[in-house]
Order: C-alpha cells, then sequence, then structure tokens
C-alpha cells in the first residue's frame, strides 16, 4: 500500500516538475509547481512526518505559491514565446542531464546504504513536538541565524521599494 | 477492521447529508433574517414561511442552462469551481461534533450489532488544526483561478482582490488561532475540546492565564475576511465588480462557488468553537442543570408554537404552528431520555454555538456597510497584525511563567 502510494504520488511530482519547465504560460507552470509541492506533502505524511507535511502545504503550497500566482495575475504576464535554442543546448543538453542524474544517484548509492535508508511510516520525530524541541535545542543557531537572515531580506525590500518614491 | 469500515462508511454519509442540508437551509435562514432585520417578509410563497425554497434553489441552479464561454481558459475555469468546493468540503473531516459514541451491543430481529464505540468525527488527526489552515490556503486558488481564466477585468479584480485578502488576513488569523493552542498544549481538536472540560470559565476564550478574548476577536473578524462576507466581501463587491470572480460561471458552477463559501462559514465558525467556546462543553456543569437547558427552550418554543397557533393571525397558521408546536415539545420530551442523553447533550451544545456564530455573521451582514479596500489592507496590517502578534507574546510569557 505504502510503496503504491509512494509510486503514484512520486510520479505525480515528477510530471509536475517536468511541466513546470515545458509550460508555457506562467499560471500553468505556478499551478503544476503547486502539484509538486502537494505531491511532496504526502510523500512526507507517508513518512509518518505530518507537521512538516502540514506545513509543506500552508508554507509552500498555500502561501509562497498563492504568493506567486497573486503577482503573475497582477503584471497579466501572458504566454511565453519560443525562442530558438544555441547549438550547445541543443546537442549537450540531454547527455549532460543524464550524466548528472548518473552522478548523483551513484552518490546517494554510495553515501547512504540500504540500512540508514528511512522506512514508510518509521520517522518517529515528525509531530510538532518532536520538531520545535528540536528546532529550539539542537538547531537553535541556525533557526535564529535563518530568521535574521529573512528579517534582512524584509528589510532588503522595503529599501528597494522605498527607493522607487 | 470490516467494523472500522462500515462505521466510517456510516458517518461520512450521515456527515455529509447533514452538511449538505444545513448549507442548503443555511442560506435560508440568512435571507429570512436579512429580511426580518429590513422588515420583510423574506422567502415566503415556496413551502410555509418558504421552508422549501432551497429546494427550489436547488432545482433551479440545476436545470439552468451551463454556459461556457468561448475565450475563457478551459482547463482552469472548469478546474476552479472544483476546488473551491473540494477544500471547502475537506475541512469537514477532521471537525469533531462530540464526545466518544458509546453504542452497546444490540439484536434488532436476525440483526446483531456488536459492542460499538467510535468518536463523533470522522478523523481524529493529530495535527487537525493544521489541517483545517492547509485545506482553507489552497482555497484560495479556486477563486483566483476562477477570476484570471475568466478572462474578464471585473473577474480579474475580485480574483485580484480575495488573494491578497486572503493572504493578509490569514496572518493574523494564524497568531489568533497559535495563542489558544498555546494553553491547550495540542494540535488535535479533539484534544483541544478535552482540555476545556468543566464550565465556561474553563473554555479558552474565557481560561486562565491569560483569557483569550482579544485573540477570539481577531479569529472572528480575520475569519470573516477569509470567507469573504460583509464587510470584508470585496472580491464579489456587486456595485463595483458586476459579480467578482464568479461573474462568468453559471448554473451548478455558479452553485459550487455559492456552495464552498456557506461550507467554509461553518468550517470557521466551528473552528471558533472548538478553540474558544469549549466545543461541546456545556456552559456549566450538569449538576447545577445544564442538560435540562434544551428541554427548556425546546418546550417553550412548542408552547409559543402551540399558543400562536390557536389565535393565529393568517387562516393557514391554523395548520403551520401546531405542527410546529408539536414538533418542538417532541424534541424537548427526547432531550429528557436518558439514553440518548449522552450523545444529544453535546451536539445540541456544539450547533448551540455554531448556530450562534452563524447567526453573528448574518446580523453583520444586515448591519455592516463594505469596506474600502485601502482601509482593508490598512486594518490587517497596521491594526490586526499587530494586536495579534501582541496578544500571543503576552500569552506565550504568561504560559511560560506559569509553568516553571
Amino acid at each position: 500500500m505504502d510503496v503504491i502510494l509512494f509510486l503514484v504520488f512520486a510520479t505525480i511530482a515528477v510530471v509536475c516538475a517536468i511541466n513546470v519547465v515545458v509550460q508555457r504560460h506562467p499560471i500553468s507552470s505556478a499551478l503544476s509547481l503547486v502539484g509538486v509541492m502537494g505531491s511532496l506533502a504526502v510523500l512526507y505524511l507517508l513518512l509518518g512526518a505530518e507537521f512538516i507535511a502540514a506545513a509543506q502545504v500552508i508554507v509552500y503550497a498555500g502561501a509562497v505559491m498563492v504568493l506567486f500566482v497573486f503577482v503573475i495575475m497582477l503584471l497579466n504576464a501572458g504566454a511565453e514565446s519560443k525562442k530558438g535554442r544555441s547549438y550547445m543546448s541543443q546537442f549537450l543538453g540531454v547527455p549532460l542531464l543524464i550524466f548528472l542524474l548518473g552522478l548523483t544517484a551513484f552518490f546517494v548509492q554510495r553515501m547512504f546504504p540500504e540500512t540508514t535508508m528511512v522506512k514508510f511510516g518509521g520517522f518517529t520525530g515528525g509531530g510538532a513536538e518532536a520538531i520545535g524541541r528540536a528546532l529550539f535545542t539542537t538547531y537553535l543557531l541556525p533557526f535564529e541565524v535563518t530568521s535574521i537572515l529573512i528579517l534582512i531580506a524584509i528589510l532588503g525590500a522595503l529599501v528597494l521599494a522605498k527607493r522607487g518614491e | 477492521m470490516e467494523s472500522f469500515i462500515v462505521l466510517t462508511v456510516i458517518k461520512a454519509v450521515i456527515v455529509f447529508a447533514v452538511l449538505m442540508t444545513t448549507l442548503a437551509y443555511l442560506q435560508w435562514v440568512e435571507r429570512k433574517v436579512i429580511a426580518h432585520i429590513q422588515v420583510r417578509p423574506g422567502p415566503y410563497r415556496v413551502g410555509p414561511h418558504g421552508l422549501l425554497q432551497p429546494l427550489a434553489d436547488v432545482i433551479k441552479l440545476i436545470t439552468k442552462e451551463d454556459l461556457l464561454p468561448p475565450y475563457v481558459s478551459k482547463p482552469f475555469y472548469l478546474l476552479a469551481p472544483f476546488l473551491a468546493i473540494t477544500m471547502a468540503l475537506i475541512s469537514i473531516s477532521v471537525i469533531p461534533f462530540g464526545p466518544v459514541l458509546q453504542f452497546g451491543p444490540l439484536d434488532i430481529g436476525p440483526l446483531h450489532i456488536p459492542h460499538v464505540e467510535t468518536a463523533m468525527q470522522l478523523t481524529d488527526l493529530n495535527i487537525g488544526v493544521l489541517f483545517i489552515l492547509a485545506a482553507s490556503s489552497m482555497g484560495v486558488y479556486g477563486i483566483a483561478l476562477a477570476g484570471w481564466s475568466s478572462n474578464n477585468k471585473y473577474a480579474l479584480l475580485g480574483g485580484l482582490r480575495s488573494s491578497a485578502q486572503m493572504i493578509s488576513y490569514e496572518l493574523p488569523m494564524s497568531l489568533a488561532i497559535a495563542a489558544p493552542l498555546l494553553l491547550s498544549n495540542t494540535l488535535s481538536l479533539r484534544k483541544l475540546v478535552e482540555s476545556q472540560q468543566g464550565s465556561i470559565l474553563d473554555w479558552n476564550v474565557l481560561h486562565g492565564p491569560f483569557p483569550q478574548i482579544i485573540s477570539f476577536l481577531v479569529f472572528l473578524i480575520a475569519a470573516f475576511a477569509e470567507t469573504n462576507r460583509v464587510p470584508f466581501d470585496l472580491p464579489e463587491a456587486e456595485n463595483e465588480l458586476v459579480a467578482g470572480f464568479h461573474t462568468e460561471y453559471s448554473s451548478m458552477k455558479f452553485a459550487s462557488f455559492f456552495m464552498a463559501e456557506y461550507a467554509n462559514m461553518i468550517t470557521v465558525s466551528c473552528m471558533a468553537t472548538l478553540l474558544f467556546l469549549g466545543g461541546w462543553v456545556a456552559p456549566w456543569p450538569a449538576a447545577y442543570g445544564s442538560s435540562l437547558v434544551p428541554t427548556v427552550i425546546f418546550g417553550g418554543a412548542g408552547v409559543l408554537a402551540l399558543y400562536h397557533g390557536a389565535a393565529a393571525a393568517r387562516k393557514r397558521d391554523h395548520a403551520t404552528f401546531p405542527v410546529f408546536g408539536v414538533v418542538f415539545l417532541i424534541l424537548a420530551g427526547v432531550f429528557l431520555l436518558p439514553a440518548v442523553q449522552s450523545w444529544l447533550l453535546p451536539l445540541f451544545w456544539f450547533c448551540a454555538k455554531v448556530g450562534a456564530i452563524l447567526f453573528l455573521y448574518i446580523w453583520i451582514r444586515g448591519t455592516l456597510p463594505r469596506f474600502r479596500y485601502d482601509q482593508l489592507m490598512a486594518f490587517t496590517w497596521k491594526f490586526l497584525f499587530p494586536v495579534a502578534m501582541m496578544n500571543l507574546l503576552a500569552t506565550g510569557f504568561l504560559v511560560a511563567w506559569m509553568a516553571k
């Protein structure tokens, strides 16, 4: 059951991800990205990380992507036109892609042998309490640094917006 | 396992049927209440006191011609109402309506029913609150896409307004939800209610160390905006935008937006009840007679209806009022039966609280004018958001201090 669900949603995620690039209209691409986020959330759920799954939907599929869609609608962006590709990307694109995928697969195989992998539902640190504990004890420094980084980004956006006036 | 599936199917069917009926009749109630606020009778022709009006509306909406304008972006145009209604209806699956139900071993002729113990809820997720937030944040796509794919400037403006409004009001709403969660220390809606057992003083809205009255008000205001209701119904402001995001929709597609709005209203009212008003907990313990309240209310209504039926001003009221009076009196008697009291009373209090908030929705619609767009944005970012933030901080500090 778990494997079937995993295969279905992994396939949806990959198809949506390819669709993001293939689609020419920004809205279609953005919605495909929502599909990717949604199926990723299901994959988290299958692993037993329900809090992360909910956060994935609320933050990425809900907030971030709605903002994307909103901006696309506000700018009323039209479909993109097709331009001729350079010779290099035409001939080297596919081989390079296969090479990259092979390399990644090889390293994943080498670095994470089968015994260390997470099994379906075997991950127990996915509840809200466990994640809160981890964030505020083990990973306190990265957490605070990230929040400062986001604060700087907000300030930067403010400065850029003010300059236009 | 088998009984689990059977039970779940039965519960799903019951919840779905009740939800759909409530959706239809909520609209009748709304029209009636608004009408009485404006001193007119409201729907009156179809059935006694317009009681069959929802049925007539459903028949009308189903049999209307389903137009598909040629200039729309077809896949998204068709996807949008589907998304809106799905995301609106899915939230009801995690809402608990009452305590765990005990159903004794029972023999009806050849049919043997074993002892069953089931929660009055479709499924109890331990992230129930987050699930509802996620579903409501996905519901924005329905409206935004409807506005965009219609290829109509009024619809586009409505969709834009709606997504901006929903993004902005989701922040104070989430902050307002977080504060009672700190008090109850759980994300499961069932445990949330169980932490508020006792009396009205144990509900999160009045519970120490920090009563969540501010947070309750912020949640209610943000909820009005999230469901696009007056005074925040700018996405469908009819005097500026024709009908806003659903201008180009007709027949059942229009109906699904309509149903989604009412389903969202019900969900949000249930959330307010569960988070702040103690869910199905009675305002004071049964030892002091809270279990007699429904009997008194229904009995009073029954006697009143019988009295009016005896001295009716109109001819048809001679028939209708006594019927309603007898129904109310029977209901009053049912609430006294000890066999059903254990689950009927919690259900009564839950429905009463949800109904009160829904009535508030309608009351405000009949009272307040619409916001202007800049007022709407300034209100959430400059007032609601800081207030919710301060409230959350104060609650957090007090909870941490008390835990020491």
